[in-house]
């Protein structure tokens, strides 16, 4: 006789403390599923593991640095999550992150020796600008000619990484910098404040938790942010309830390409001081990983923005210490995804473990 | 310049090779759509393909191993994918960019130990013919048997999704999954084997790219063709022969832009590298504008989860 062990059941509801709780359950199994390859790799997992996420952040500079990737990470997640809530997969950050870099990198050039308080207002509104414009196209493209925006939008980083390497060995190059793929460096009134002397740590930061702050509000307080998360959960509701939906479609990707370019003009004014080929390590790509473990909301953005920075400097630690590629973050970023994928099924399924009974035997 | 017919002979020949890797994987993700399941993880698994097929021909020193093997390999790392969205009901473009993001990296840790060693030469078959027939030597004869194979595939592909009983269960699982299970037909088995399917494609595709196209290991080789394939399908409207012709195209543009950089025309090189993917954006705008067309030909329940109260 077959004797059921495991009894999976459909949840009525989706309990909010598993909600919040599988994300970390995510992390654990990662921790676990890369001590797991790296035993393979023949290094000693619980060393490993401590190269990677524990002396990364085991000084001031090192928790400094987590702030400095976490800055990017968590603005364009922020801005994806007005994109997913609505249905929009939106996946070219990364190229709208560029542009907002190229835009407003082109205007630091512009404004070179020149001084005044002025300077970086303009640069960052520009690159902002430049994000929208970017993300324009994906978006006009779905609403006016039914264009697929995850093909559009991935398309299109790649056209503005050529743009970007064409410009900076191209017209941009600097002049005096003996045909290094790179511009001039930027003026100090183009960079962003340190924060810390000694620290790479910047007032870009500010705008991420300023972007952090406006979201909460517009998501939970405004009729906009309400009208985003219906349409998120039933079109039909929403079409239902006379939503203009091409406007929606162009508003959240107008958010989520300003934060991307913020975020793009904030690295090259913050830590990187120029433009060149590599201005950002895939943040763009990464901060899809970092909205869906922020679960989409604002709070959640922020822990998971620091979690997955230290994937950033752990690769960095590991390729030292382990001598690894520095792409295992990648591994560990892909492997999160997974895990809290997967584990969600708990938030829909129960599983009930029915132990075996005497009288079945 | 001197266009005589034998050099476009050459140059149709490098378009097809090119194209190869972009037909392999869009026919396979082809088979995976029709079932109804959106896998955007197709750059993941022909990176995996592409350093397996690759470490295999290094360590066996024997081809057939390196390409069962970068198969096995594509098949094994979909299987990651396949849990996820049929057995633990995940979203499906969120596990195939996460797909993606993995393969990544995790060909890089492998392939770590690769960088720098030289290929093995692929055997190419009519090499006697291709140089003894002018114009059409070069572009029937002198490739590798992967080449015939893919150039067979899509109609091979045509012929099993219209005519075969199995061709026509995928085709109902992807349109109604529903209905398809009152049917008696185990929907959920059906989408594991394409899935599995779509892997083995892309992993061969990648490993014609590392053995065959630029014998080497390069980290992240794939360049975004997988993602070039996943657009193909939707350029093809889900019909295996227009993803044949749209992989020609593809190609014929990688080639077009590479001689005009060596002619040394007076455009920037990247924007000759850009082509292919303003291309990409241009033809998916003009295929998709009739919204009535796409919808007709689409698999009705793509990217949708299916699940079965038992």
């Amino acid at each position: 006789m077959e004797v059921q062990l495991i009894k999976i059941e459909k949840r009525n509801d989706v309990s909010r403390s598993i909600y919040f709780l599988t994300p970390v359950l995510a992390i654990f199994l990662t921790l676990f599923g890369g001590g797991i390859i790296f035993y393979i790799l023949g290094f000693n997992p619980i060393e490993a593991l401590k190269f990677f996420f524990i002396t990364p952040i085991s000084d001031l500079y090192g928790l400094s640095e987590l702030l400095v990737k976490a800055t990017p990470l968590c603005l364009i997640a922020i801005g994806l999550s007005f994109c997913f809530k609505s249905n929009n997969w939106n996946i070219g950050a990364e190229g709208q992150l560029i542009f907002g870099g190229i835009v407003g990198g082109g205007v630091a050039l512009l404004f070179y020796n020149h001084d005044g308080f002025y300077v970086l207002p303009i640069i960052i509104l520009s690159g902002a600008i430049g994000g929208i414009l970017f993300a324009m196209i994906p978006a006009i493209l779905k609403t006016y000619f039914n264009t697929n925006e995850i093909l559009v939008s991935l398309m299109l980083v790649y056209v503005a990484k050529l743009l970007l390497d064409y410009l900076v060995v191209g017209p941009w190059s600097n002049p005096e910098g003996f045909n290094f793929p790179e511009t001039r460096q930027f003026s100090e009134s183009a960079r962003m404040p340190i924060l810390f002397g000694g620290l790479r740590i910047h007032a870009g930061i500010f705008i991420t938790l300023i972007t952090v702050f406006l979201t909460w509000l517009i998501l939970y307080k405004t009729y906009l942010g309400f009208q985003i998360k219906v349409s998120g959960l039933s079109l039909k509701t929403a079409k239902y309830a006379g939503y203009k939906g091409k406007t929606m479609i162009i508003i959240v990707f107008m958010i989520s390409g300003a934060c991307a370019g913020l975020a793009g003009v904030g690295e090259i004014t913050g830590p990187i001081g120029q433009l060149h080929r590599n201005i950002s390590p895939d943040y763009g790509f990464t901060a899809i990983i970092v909205a869906f473990l922020g679960r989409l909301n604002p709070v959640g953005i922020i822990f998971a923005s620091l979690i997955v920075a230290l994937t950033y400097l752990g690769a960095e630690t590991a390729q030292i210490f382990l001598q690894v590629p520095k792409y295992t973050g990648q591994v560990f970023q892909g492997m999160i995804l997974f895990f809290l994928l997967g584990s969600d099924y708990l938030l829909f399924f129960k599983i009930k473990f029915l132990g075996l009974k005497k009288n079945e035997l | 310049m001197s266009f005589d017919l034998n050099f476009i002979g050459i140059l149709i020949g490098a378009i097809m090779a090119s194209s190869v890797p972009l037909i392999l994987a869009a026919s396979g993700e082809l088979i995976t759509e029709r079932s109804g399941v959106l896998n955007l993880g197709v750059e993941g698994m022909m990176i995996i393909g592409a350093i397996s097929g690759f470490a295999l021909m290094v360590v066996t020193d024997n081809l057939f191993f390196a390409v069962i093997g970068s198969m096995l390999s594509g098949l094994i790392i979909s299987l990651i994918f396949g849990l996820l969205t049929q057995s633990l009901l995940t979203n499906h473009v969120a596990t195939g960019l996460a797909l993606t993001i993995f393969g990544i990296g995790m060909s890089a840790m492998i392939g770590k130990n690769f960088v720098g060693i030289p290929g093995k030469e692929f055997p190419l078959l009519f090499i006697n013919l291709k140089e003894s027939i002018p114009f059409l030597g070069p572009i029937f004869f002198g490739h590798s048997i992967i080449l015939y194979f893919a150039f067979g595939l899509p109609f091979l592909t045509n012929y099993f999704l219209k005519k075969t009983k199995t061709g026509l269960i995928i085709r109902a699982v992807g349109d109604s999954p529903t209905s398809a299970s009152n049917q008696g037909i185990n929907v959920t088995l059906v989408r594991y084997s394409c899935i599995l399917y779509g892997g083995a494609m892309c992993g061969l595709a990648g490993a014609y790219l590392s053995l065959i196209y630029t014998p080497q290991w390069i980290e992240n080789m794939t360049g975004g063709r997988g993602w070039i394939a996943l657009a193909l399908v939707v350029f093809a409207t889900w019909s295996p022969i227009k993803v044949l012709i749209g992989a020609l195209i593809f190609g014929g543009i990688t080639i077009l832009q590479l001689h005009m950089q060596a002619v040394g025309l007076r455009i920037p090189v990247q924007l000759l590298s850009a082509l292919p993917y303003i291309m990409t954006i241009i033809v998916l705008v003009v295929i998709s504008r009739d919204s009535r067309k796409i919808k007709l030909n689409t698999p009705t329940s793509l990217g949708q989860i299916f699940y079965k109260e038992k």
